[in-house]
């Protein structure tokens, strides 16, 4: 067992104070550390390199290597062809025959702007032609909160995009996650949204030996047990996996044991996992950035009470979400209304009845 | 001796351009003379009207030349799409047909003369009113009228409808309306983008050009002089909206500011070839996209729940179906050129007739799709996901 070594990260781009690491059973040796950014720019250049199908647009994915600097080095190595700096016009989704796009929205709070194309002209196309049409296409971008951007700049699309048949839906959380996912996205051949986190940009992980190989994916549609334990199971996405990870650490100390579940993909879930770990535990705490109502705890809900695992529930599910407010910009408030380590705590002794 | 005196007088009349119509063999006599195809004018030149211009020092030209064969195609093209709607309106009716169905009739002369410029391998992509279109790029009327009716046998299979038809290099049928150009832009971008000297031509009518996604799209596609023909199928009501009470601006053409447009008539088949010629001669050659305004007109309302009367009156689409009609217009211009006879016409409407009669039958006996269907064709190349009912 090795001794992990843990801090606990704080928000705000600017102000990584600190490193969250994890080691691995028998850590290979050739593992390295590798931000989560440059496991995104790897992925899209291991892909670019392979097919020539592909290729990236987006607004300042070009010259300016990025807004937030995913797409850096590309435009140099790949040239005005594969990289497409477009103008600020987010139905910069465009059918690309044949080709199999990776679209880039700066944040996905743009994408309402294109969401009809996303949704009727990408997601249902496949069905709609019964079979003719089909839509490989990536939508990638930063999801949810930021630091200090405000209602418009904050939202979290996972329940959004995860309501609609015909699109899968990623979240990844660590590097390896972000590597592998967006990987398996730009080669499956449908639709496929990819829910980044900005906060998580700068962050490095270690990734594994396996994980480093040009040929590496994560299956869509695969949850992973960060975690095992036995108390109690607790099911996250994106950077709250991060956060489940932290509140464990603490809980730990006082003989609770949780598994942590990252979700990887929204759509389709894997439910399963979830199902046979809260089989294990008898309790479920699932937390998220998104709002409350209809979103993904809510969907978990209810997956669970119609499935096997109910019977096993000792208590009713809970839910740790962002508040259902607009995300207001003053720090105190903003991270208020975002959940934290504390709350994940709270929130698992409250299940346990402790 | 008669067959003599009846080339004479053909060769005459050609010589001195005078119509070759009125026959040496009068309407009243009913000789019977067979005429062979050796008595056809094998191909003439017809004057068409001149396309306003927008950001260009030349046009299309003003003639156009037509062979037999070209304008028997034409017309069987026009005519079939004519007797499918109508029949599809017929099968409305009956509650056959559900729905949405926004009827083609009227505006024939835009696809067939559209088809009749591009190749199979260019790409189209329109809007909603979208069977001629589904039609003239290759799905026959069998397989058009029996997703109309939601069969199995349907081009999707049931499971698309009147708006959602596919083919080969052609990309529906939108329900959402002006979604589809910013969508033919992309694949305008994927031929630039692939080499292959292909087009885009991408339709939208007159309501969807005040959309402000159409103006991204001019935007990207004159930046990166992308190969796609705007065309704006202007049939002057956006539903039931006429283009006077929709926009500021009803000169379509002009509308893509520093992109170069034409007017086109849009009723002239003729025309409405030769300017699609021009448009695509003009994308291959790199210049960029060029937009196209076809003024034509529909028959019917907007869709079959619109009566179609109560924006504009009966007395307008009476007069244009006398003086304007793309399938009588054409039928007129080769019987005054002697390319065809009364009869031949008639043996091909008897045929279409036929074609769509068999058609209907197929699709009002196929059974719709199984129940197995359902939860087929979410995704490609996945095995079938797991429905919770």
């Amino acid at each position: 067992m090795a001794a992990s070594l843990r801090c606990f990260l704080r928000s705000g781009k600017n102000t990584v104070s600190a490193l969250q690491r994890r080691d691995f059973h028998r850590s290979a040796p050739a593992a390295v550390q590798m931000t989560v950014r440059d496991a995104l720019n790897q992925a899209m250049d291991e892909e670019l390199e392979r097919d020539e199908r592909v290729f990236l647009l987006g607004e300042e994915v070009a010259q300016y290597d990025g807004a937030y600097k995913v797409s850096r080095g590309l435009w140099k190595k790949y040239g005005d062809k594969r990289i497409i700096d477009t103008p600020i016009s987010e139905i910069n989704v465009l059918l690309q025959a044949g080709l199999r796009p990776i679209c880039e929205f700066m944040t996905f709070n743009f994408s309402m702007q294109a969401i009809d194309q996303i949704i009727n002209s990408a997601a249902k196309t496949y069905y709609m032609s019964a079979g003719l049409q089909s839509v490989p296409i990536v939508f990638r971008g930063p999801n949810g909160a930021s630091a200090g951007v405000a209602a418009q700049h904050s939202q979290c699309f996972a329940a959004w995009y995860g309501h609609c048949p015909g699109l899968k839906v990623v979240s990844p959380w660590n590097s390896e996650d972000a590597k592998g996912l967006l990987k398996s996205a730009i080669r499956d051949e449908n639709p496929v949204v990819v829910l980044e986190n900005e906060l998580l940009y700068g962050v490095p992980f270690e990734m594994s030996e396996e994980a480093q190989s040009k040929d590496f994916t994560i299956p869509i549609g695969k949850a992973k047990i960060e975690r095992q334990g036995n108390s109690i199971t607790l099911v996250a996405h994106s950077r709250y996996v991060g956060h489940c990870l932290d509140a464990a650490a603490v809980l730990a100390k006082e003989g609770i044991e949780c598994e942590v579940i990252n979700l990887r993909t929204i759509r389709p879930m894997d439910v399963e996992t979830i199902e046979t770990s809260v089989m294990k535990t008898n309790h479920l705490v699932t937390v998220e950035g998104g709002w409350p109502q209809f979103g993904i705890g809510a969907e978990i809900c209810a997956r669970i009470m119609e499935g096997p695992a109910f019977n096993y529930l000792d208590s009713p599910v809970t839910r740790v979400t962002g508040v259902d407010i607009p995300m207001p910009y003053a720090k105190i408030l903003e991270d208020h209304s975002l959940p934290q380590v504390k709350d994940i705590i709270f929130s698992v002794k409250k299940t346990l009845n402790i | 001796m008669k067959t003599m005196l009846a080339i004479i007088s053909n060769a005459l009349c050609r010589m001195t351009g005078r119509n070759a119509g009125a026959q040496t063999v009068s309407e009243g006599a009913r000789v019977v003379v067979s005429r062979s195809f050796a008595d056809f004018t094998p191909q003439a030149t017809f004057d068409i009207k001149k396309c306003d211009l927008h950001r260009l020092e030349e046009g299309p030209p003003v003639k156009a030349e037509l062979t037999r064969e070209q304008g028997l195609q034409y017309y069987r093209t026009m005519q079939t799409v004519r007797r499918m709607e109508l029949k599809a309106d017929q099968l409305y009716k009956q509650k056959i047909i559900r729905g949405f169905c926004h009827l083609y009739d009227g505006q024939e002369a835009c696809a067939a003369g559209i088809e009749a410029a591009i190749n199979p391998s260019d790409h189209l992509i329109t809007a909603y009113r979208a069977h001629g279109y589904t039609y003239t790029r290759g799905v026959s009327v069998k397989e058009i009228l029996a997703e109309l009716t939601g069969r199995r046998g349907g081009v999707a299979k049931g499971k698309g409808g009147s708006m959602h038809m596919y083919a080969p290099h052609f990309y529906g049928g939108n329900g959402i309306v002006g979604a589809q150009v910013p969508l033919g832009a992309g694949i305008a971008l994927a031929c630039q983008y692939q080499g292959n000297n292909q087009v885009c031509v991408t339709l939208y009518g007159d309501g969807a050009a005040n959309q402000g996604q159409l103006f991204e799209s001019y935007n990207m596609a004159a930046l990166w002089k992308l190969p796609c023909i705007f065309i704006c199928e202007n049939n002057k009501y956006g539903m039931g909206t006429s283009v006077e009470r929709a926009a500021a601006s009803t000169d379509y053409y002009k509308r893509g500011d520093f992109i170069p447009g034409l007017r086109v008539d849009g009723m002239d088949v003729l025309c409405v070839r030769e300017a699609t010629q021009f448009a695509a001669d003009h994308c291959r050659a790199g210049k960029g996209p060029i937009i196209m305004e076809l003024q034509t007109y529909r028959y019917h309302g907007h869709s079959m729940s619109d009566p179609g009367v109560s924006y504009r009156t009966r007395e307008e689409i009476q007069e244009v179906r006398s003086k304007s009609d793309p399938i009588s217009m054409l039928k007129e211009r080769m019987l005054s050129h002697n390319m065809a006879s009364v009869e031949e016409f008639k043996e091909i409407d008897i045929e279409i007739r036929k074609q769509v009669e068999e058609a209907t039958q197929f699709a009002t006996s196929d059974p719709e799709p199984p129940l197995e269907e359902l939860c087929n064709h979410i995704f490609s190349k996945n095995p079938p996901l797991e429905m919770s009912k």
